[in-house]
This record gives C-alpha cells, structure tokens and sequence, in this order.
C-alpha cells in the first residue's frame, strides 16, 4: 500500500486549472522530484496534500485513510510535514522556540521529549549552534533550514519540500542535498520541489513533470527531463534538437 | 575595437535576500540580436528589467555608448535607446490603444517610428485605436506593447517573454517582425522560454542557469547537448544509466 495516494485531485483557481485529475502515488522512503514551469500547479499540489487549499474534486489518502475534508493540523499529526517555498518563522521567536512549535503542535510531544525532538530537528538541519538566535535575523541559508527543522520536529513520515534550494550557492545547496539524502535513509518519504535540477538528481529516485495542472512525465529522472515532452513544457512548442546540429 | 552599443559588466542583483543574478556579463553590438535563454528563476527578466532600470543592481555596471547608467532612472534610459517589452504586456488597460502609443512616445529619441509607421506595421491597428486595451485579444495586446516600446524610437529593444500565452500562429506573426525592426538599426536583447525560437532568431545566445552564465555562443556552433546542460545544470542522456551519468 502505498504511503501517500492522489486519486484524482482536481482544482481550478476561476478558470485557471491547477490540478487536472491528478493520480500519484508515493512510497515510504520513497524521493520523488516534482519541476515543472511557473503555473503548473506545483505549490498548488502540496498545498492540497496539506490541507492549505481544499481540492475541487478527487481523493487525498494517507496511509490507507482518506484525509480529503481533514483541516492542516491534523493533517500534520498525521505524518505530513512540509516547507514553504517563502519561509515564515515566527520571527520574534527563536530559533528552538520555532521548532520546538512544530515538535509540541505536529508531533503532539511535551515536556522533555519535545525539547530533545526540537533540538534534534535542528541538528540535523545544521542549526544547532543557533538555537538562541531569534529567527527573524536569520540568513535565507538558515531561514531555509528552519524551514526544514520545523518539518521534521512535527515527526513526519512524509516531507514536502518546496524549492528548498533557490538562491543558494553551489556549496550551501551541496550541504542541504546531504541533509535530504539522510532523511531518506531514514525512512522519510520526501517529495521534493525544486528548480535547482541538479539538487534533484544528486537525490531523488523519480521525476515528475507538471504542466498546466496535469502530469507530463514520471519516471527516472533523467529519463524524463530528457523526454520530448518535458524539452517541450521547458524549452518551448519545438523540441530544440530539430533546429540545432546533434 | 569599436565599443559594444550595451556592456553589462559583473552584474550581480538581488530580490531581498535572494541572489536573483550573480556577476553576469554581455554584451550586445549594433544591429545584433542577442537571446537570453534559460528555465524558469534562471534571472532572465531581472536581468532585463535591470537594463530597463526597473531594478537596481547590487553591483556591476551597465553601459550604453561605454556611458554607465548604473543610477539612472527608467525614463532617461528611455531617452538613451533602451525600451522594454515587457513580460505580461503591461498596458494601461483602460486607455485606448492609441493612448497607449502615445504614452510611449512621451520620452521618444528622433527616428523612423512614429505612431502612423506603427499604424503601418500593424495595419489592423487604424480601425481599433479608439478601443480601450483591454478589450484587444493577447496578441493584438503584445503588438500594442511592442508598438509602444518602438515609438520611443529605441537603439536597444528589451523584449521579454513575448510569446507567453500567445497561440503559435500569433506568436509567428509577432516574430516576423523583428527582422524589420532590426532593419531600422534597432538592436534586440530578446528574453524567451521557448528556446527554438530564441536560437532561430538570434545571432548570439547567452544562456542563464541558477542566475549565472552557463553558456554563450554562435547557435550555429553549439549542440542540443550543450544547451541542455545549460539549461538544466546536468547531463542528460536518455540511454546513460543515471550511476554512470552521475558527477
């Protein structure tokens, strides 16, 4: 059985389709990279896994249970953890206090177990020797490890990352690609939203391509984006290939 | 060695705290027209709209005629040669389409586009000018926006995504063009996703990835292979085993 299904999910913003009967299924342990242009419903996607946007039509199941009509903290009690694409700590809060939210409200922890949870979360992401650091001075680097320590402090058994690796540079994405290659030993189930396409390839195990709200490719990574239907999604109507030499 | 009509040099721009382009440098030559490709947060339209003067630079210089006009406002770059077409049209919806023009011609150098020559270029143009834009189709609304940028009689046209949203025929129609206007001495900074197009048109490309070059070069000298890495950051073989094609 797999951990997370979509069966159908479908969603229009006014006329504008974000989701067009969309049918995934996910694995525990599994990691899967979601690209796809600007507009094909992406974000759009996890928000619906989450709980943020509630789907027009279809189903969102979660380890055998239907979680369609379930309201995002129960949601993430359940197991679903995810990031946003622009982070949003509770600024005035620090660093610990931050994921120490995500440990008590997603992983129902108190006391004891839910400080060692938090600080945990933010040793694996890196942040342990700024716990003290109120999160509204932080870098984008760290805003973006944060993000990542609040996920996993709620004890998912599924992330959803979204574009956790834009603007950084190439050292700092190395170091957040190893972070996310240790939640997959791990056991977590990551699917993972990104531009920066060879953070995906250095991690995920399988590739879908969105565009305009339906699916396009699914399958090895390099196998799809080097299909005619993603070159044609990414680089335009013509494949590249009929007007260059090979 | 005669002057570049454009020289970017070492730009480096940012959104907040994103690095949206990092120490990019170009340049365009008179009469050139230069593609500026790459997916989707690869910098492109900041980079453009930096040139434009809509953004300001962290760092670097941009220069027309070897003058830097790092600090200059939009409207004098207007009035130096740079127009921009940009992403999304961006009509003043409830002016007319002649009202339109003539916005475009507040800041105009002398040349040879004036209102009637856009009249001439696009012909369905005379019959519709009292309509309001926002009552055109996309198309007819990217012709009024091209219409718009070429009144001011630029040197360098800025021209960014313009076949976002438009049907093929359109946007074949609206390509069409760029070799007159490149015939009346206007040079062509061109920013666009769909690739062949890029390449079909232009003399140079210039690829971005991640907001740092990753490719340049004369398309007739570069391969479908070369320009998927760039694109994408990483080799793509359909028939290499995805170990063996790792870094």
């Amino acid at each position: 059985m797999p951990l997370l299904q979509l069966v159908d999910v479908s969603k229009k913003f006014g006329q504008v389709v974000v989701a067009e009967r969309i049918s995934l299924e996910i694995g525990a342990g599994d990691a899967v990279g979601i690209v796809g242009p600007n507009g094909a419903g992406k974000t759009s996607l996890f928000a619906m896994i989450s709980g943020d946007i509630r789907p027009d039509g279809g189903a969102i199941i979660f380890d055998g249970t239907d979680l369609s009509h379930l309201l995002p903290a129960k949601r993430a009690k359940a197991g679903i953890g995810r990031t946003y694409q622009v982070p949003r700590p509770f600024e005035h809060m620090t660093v610990f206090e931050n994921a120490l939210v995500a440990a008590q409200q997603g992983a129902r922890l108190m006391g004891r177990r839910s400080h060692a949870q938090a600080y945990d979360a933010l040793e694996r992401t890196g942040l342990a020797d700024q716990v003290n650091r109120p999160a509204g001075e932080m870098t984008l680097l760290h805003r973006k490890r944060l993000e990542l320590a609040r996920a996993l402090a709620s004890s998912p058994r599924i992330v959803l990352l979204d574009e956790i690796a834009g603007g950084l540079t190439d050292l700092e994405v190395n170091e957040l690609t190893a972070i996310v290659r240790e939640l997959k030993t791990d056991g977590i189930a990551v699917v993972w939203i990104e531009h920066v396409v060879r953070a995906l390839l250095s991690t995920v195990d399988r590739l879908v391509c969105l565009a305009a709200g339906s699916i396009v490719a699914d399958g090895e990574p390099r196998e799809v984006l080097a299909s005619d239907a993603v070159r044609a999604v990414y680089m335009g109507g013509k494949i590249i290939n009929e007007v260059l030499p090979s | 060695m005669s002057e570049a009509l454009l020289e970017v040099r070492s730009v480096v721009v940012h959104h907040g705290q994103l690095k949206a382009v990092d120490d990019v440098s170009f340049t365009l030559n008179d009469g050139e027209i230069l593609a500026m490709i790459g997916a989707n947060g690869a910098g492109k339209s900041t980079l453009l709209r930096t040139i434009a003067g809509l953004h300001r630079a962290t760092s670097g210089t941009i220069a027309v005629d070897g003058k830097d006009l790092s600090a200059m406002p939009p409207h004098r770059r207007v009035r130096l040669g740079i127009s921009l077409v940009p992403e999304g049209r961006h009509l003043f919806s409830t002016m007319t389409l002649e009202e339109n023009l003539k916005v475009g011609a507040y800041h105009a150098r002398k040349g040879p586009f004036t209102i009637d020559r856009i009249y001439e270029l696009f012909d369905w143009m005379p019959e519709r000018r009292r309509q309001r834009a926002w009552q055109l189709s996309g198309g007819e609304q990217q012709a009024v926006s091209i219409g718009r940028a070429l009144v001011a009689n630029p040197r360098i046209l800025l021209l960014d995504e313009l076949s976002l949203g438009l049907a093929p025929i359109v946007i074949e129609r609206i390509y069409n063009l760029v070799p007159e206007i490149v015939a009346h001495g206007v040079s062509i900074l061109l920013v666009e996703q769909d690739v062949a197009q890029g390449v079909t048109m232009a003399d140079r490309i210039h690829c971005l990835l991640e907001g740092r070059t990753s490719l340049t070069g004369v398309p007739t000298d570069l391969t479908s292979e070369q320009i998927d890495h760039a694109y994408f950051g990483a080799e793509l073989s359909s028939t290499t085993p995805p170990e063996a094609a790792a870094p």
